[in-house]
């Protein structure tokens, strides 16, 4: 019989959950789940030696652990600070950790263009989320934006280094997925930007998942580039027979009708990939008879790509009658006798994923 | 005259070449822990010292070296720290400059007791000079059998390399000194693991700074009990001090951690007074990154004490009224000096060192450099002097490193002492640019609060 293994108490803001010995603060918050998991963007669970350096994941460890149960002195970063039996972290129960929260977002925000409109990114990205989420409403400041030469990637992958946030997981995944790294962190401080040494264009076979791993649209897929945006698509889960070993060939098809506008990994409620897909699969492609549909994918974050589903809503009180001294309001005509569009009879919220035509025509 | 250690023999002419220092005692400490002494005899010497890390944090030496790691068949690093980067320091270079055989020796000894058969000595690229001297002193050691394979019959075998950093201040932290000597981007590493666990090469590694080396070779000189009666309470022996600014005597000095602050900044020995008979007004005194005092909580702690030249006795007050000994840069600032500059030139240079890895640090340092240019310049708000404070405040502790507190820490003392010369640059902004505030009250005599009535 295998040894059992000794599991550790770890209580993060009250809730207590056992997990084993090495696994980080971030991790145990994922599996209890819910509103005390710290944001995360720069740690990727698939990418190893990632995290610690985007600070949003920040807690306060408020009993170091059994044995020893003093607090650390500073805030730490849960992506890389590994448990101990009774630990007491606290998340969202400490207001400094909060304050610290808003003051890293307000960091990350304070050189990004904000230019979520044309933005490739927007509806899908997780600064858009972190700031909607943690953010102040404005920023301080009052000078210059950082911006940068523009650096050729080739002409698969669009790179918008004044939205990069230096996560470094692009230059983790060339190293540990694509095997072949050809770009990385050049310059040092404000000026430390994403590039290539000479230009270059990136060409492994799986360089296209910097894109998936990228938490804002720093690297975008070119062959998607402005065609559409992310809310209008419906996502539907896909696969094909890929004929690269490493490639797993389950993917997210965007689709719009019979089009495919793009084609990405399947991701999991923290924005990871379940697994990475190769470039044949992502950018070559495009066609809905290249790939066998399995069915709607389920976006689970609280993004826009999900929106539109009424799940759950609470009907607001009518004060009409109550105004008008009980009277009823007189129509001027009855819309639903007349509308060709309008039909009450279709509940929105009984329709998997965002609604589409066909919806409409049982 | 105060007692010296490191200093002691410094005057002798060519004490830098192998000869005339081995003639003058040089290698007896050396030659003592290889002969006479196993590596945790020398350990416990370290530890009765009471030595403590000269680069600034203070750490005590021995127990650092007790924390390192000995798994069987992996090899152990030393690496001596003289990336010497922090404004207002210049210890390490006189000492690799004049005594560069003491670092040796030094280096020889911890590497002894660590169980490091391999040294580094990580230098400035701004140093570009000394590589030559070291190199030379390493391989006249090399040629009198003090490095090399089984040093003087006792079966140790040491080689020590000099490596030259490219000119990065952040290559000062001892991870990211690890990460550019392993030859990468010189970003620091998340601890833990720490790196006497692993550290160059995920081997146990331990970094120390050029001065703590050094002073092992005293110790085992005089003996570790005998050389923890040098200094005062927890800040034993002596400490090398680099004293610039308006002073009259600038340069390295030794002292023993007993003087009194005022001693040290008016005393013909030290720094012989301020020039041109100007006034003391504020004072840095341990290299950029510690808090600057005005005059009078310099001179005098806030209970009333004189403040002395030791770790301690500088810390007094926490940050509210104390600062730090730090690395020793005693920068020393005259009434004509304007703080609100000052802070703008510290904050320039952490904006500039910034290593843009982790997000509060890389975008922080840049925004307090703006703001305080803006103040400078005569554009500031009064709102402005808030925002810098909020700003340093989500800097401290947030980072990986301690650059983000380094960054912050000037930024935070000069808001909280001299508040009324930032409000004055942007109340007043066209006189500001002419002329400066001046000494104010910062020298006034410090009310003390009465002892609470028992």
């Amino acid at each position: 019989m295998a040894e059992e293994q000794k599991l550790f108490k770890v209580k993060i803001d009250g809730i207590t959950v056992e997990v084993a010995p090495g696994t980080t603060i971030l991790n145990a918050a994922r599996q209890i789940g819910g509103d005390i998991v710290p944001p995360a963007m720069c740690y990727y669970s698939k990418l190893q030696g990632s995290g610690g350096k985007c600070r949003t994941c920040l807690v306060k460890v408020s009993k170091g652990s059994e044995a020893d149960p003093r607090p650390m002195p500073k805030l730490v970063a849960s992506c890389r600070t590994t448990v101990m039996d009774g630990m007491e972290v606290a998340n969202i129960t400490s207001p400094e950790v909060l304050e610290a929260r808003k003051g890293v977002v307000e960091f990350l925000l304070l050189n990004h263009p904000l230019d979520c409109p044309v933005c490739d990114q927007a509806g899908e990205c997780h600064l858009q989320d972190l700031g909607y989420e943690h953010g102040a409403e404005a920023t301080r400041y009052e000078f210059k934006r950082r911006t940068f030469d523009k650096v050729d990637l080739g002409d698969k992958i669009q790179l918008h280094m004044t939205r990069c946030i230096l996560c470094y997981r692009c230059v983790f995944t060339a190293d540990q997925v694509a095997g072949n790294r050809e770009h990385g962190v050049l310059g040092r401080g404000e000026h430390a930007e994403i590039s290539t040494y000479l230009s270059k264009n990136l060409s492994s076979p799986f360089i296209g998942n910097v894109i998936d791993v990228c938490p804002v649209g720093a690297l975008t897929d070119k062959t998607f580039r402005f065609k559409n945006r992310v809310w209008f698509l419906k996502p539907v889960n896909a696969h094909r027979d890929c004929d690269n070993p490493k490639c797993c060939g389950k993917t997210v098809l965007w689709m719009r009708g019979d089009e495919v506008f793009r084609v990405t990994a399947r991701k999991d409620k923290y924005g990871e990939v379940e697994d990475f897909i190769c470039d044949t699969c992502r950018f070559d492609k495009k066609e809905a008879k290249d790939w066998v549909i399995e069915g709607p994918r389920k976006i689970e974050r609280q993004s826009v790509i999900s929106a539109n589903h009424y799940v759950g809503v609470n009907k607001p009180k009518d004060t009409l009658v109550e105004v008008l001294d009980g009277r009823q309001p007189k129509l001027l005509m009855d819309i639903h006798s007349i509308s060709q569009v309008n039909r009450p009879n279709i509940d929105l919220s009984q329709i998997e994923g965002p609604a589409h035509s066909d919806d409409f025509n049982k | 005259m105060g007692r010296k250690l490191l200093f002691d023999k410094a005057h002798i002419e060519n004490i830098r070449y192998y000869d005339v220092y081995r003639a003058n005692g040089g290698y007896g400490s050396a030659e003592k822990a290889l002969k006479s002494m196993t590596p945790d005899q020398v350990l416990d010497e370290v530890k009765k010292s009471g030595l403590r890390g000269r680069g600034g944090a203070g750490f005590p030496t021995g127990m650092k070296w007790s924390f390192i790691a000995k798994p069987e068949g992996v090899p152990r690093y030393l690496v001596c720290n003289a990336d010497e980067s922090e404004p207002g320091t210049f210890k390490d270079r006189y000492l690799m400059e004049f005594i560069p055989h003491l670092l040796i020796e030094g280096l020889l000894i911890s590497s002894y007791t660590l169980g490091a058969n391999t040294c580094y000595i990580y230098i400035r690229g701004e140093y570009a000079w000394i590589p030559d001297i070291l190199e030379e002193a390493i391989a006249d050691a090399k040629k009198n059998g003090w490095l090399g394979k089984n040093i003087m019959g006792s079966g140790f075998d040491l080689e020590i390399y000099v490596q030259r950093g490219a000119g990065a201040y952040i290559c000062g932290e001892e991870t990211a000194l690890i990460e550019s000597l392993e030859g990468k981007r010189g970003n620091p590493r998340i601890k833990p693991p720490f790196p006497a666990v692993k550290g160059l090469y995920d081997c146990p590694t331990v970094v120390n700074n050029v001065e703590t080396l050094a002073t092992v070779v005293p110790i085992l000189r005089i003996g570790g009990e005998e050389y923890a009666k040098y200094g005062t309470g927890k800040s034993t022996g002596t400490k090398l001090i680099s004293a610039c600014g308006n002073i009259n005597k600038p340069g390295v000095y030794e002292i023993e951690m007993n003087i009194s602050v005022e001693e040290f900044i008016y005393s013909d020995e030290y720094c012989g007074g301020i020039a041109n008979g100007k006034r003391l007004k504020a004072c840095i005194p341990g290299g950029s990154s510690v808090p600057i005092l005005p005059a009078n909580l310099l001179l005098k702690t806030a209970k009333g004490e004189p403040r002395m030249m030791t770790y301690e006795s500088l810390a007094d007050g926490g940050f509210a009224t104390g600062t730090m000994l730090g690395s020793g840069g005693f920068i020393v600032l005259d009434e004509d000096q304007c703080i609100v500059k000052n802070t703008l030139t510290f904050a320039r240079f952490y904006h500039h060192e910034s290593c843009g890895q982790c997000s509060p640090c890389r975008e922080g340092t840049g925004w307090m450099e703006r703001v305080l240019k803006n103040i400078e310049n005569g554009k500031g708000k009064m709102s402005d002097i808030d925002l810098l404070w909020d700003i340093q405040r989500k800097i401290e502790g947030n980072t990986i490193c301690p650059l983000g507190d380094a960054a912050a820490w000037p930024v935070a003392a000069a808001i909280r002492h001299f508040r009324d010369e930032f409000e004055w640059h942007v109340l007043h902004p066209e006189e500001a640019q002419k002329r400066n505030f001046g000494l104010a009250h910062y020298a006034d005599p410090l009310e003390i609060a009465a002892p609470a009535a028992v």
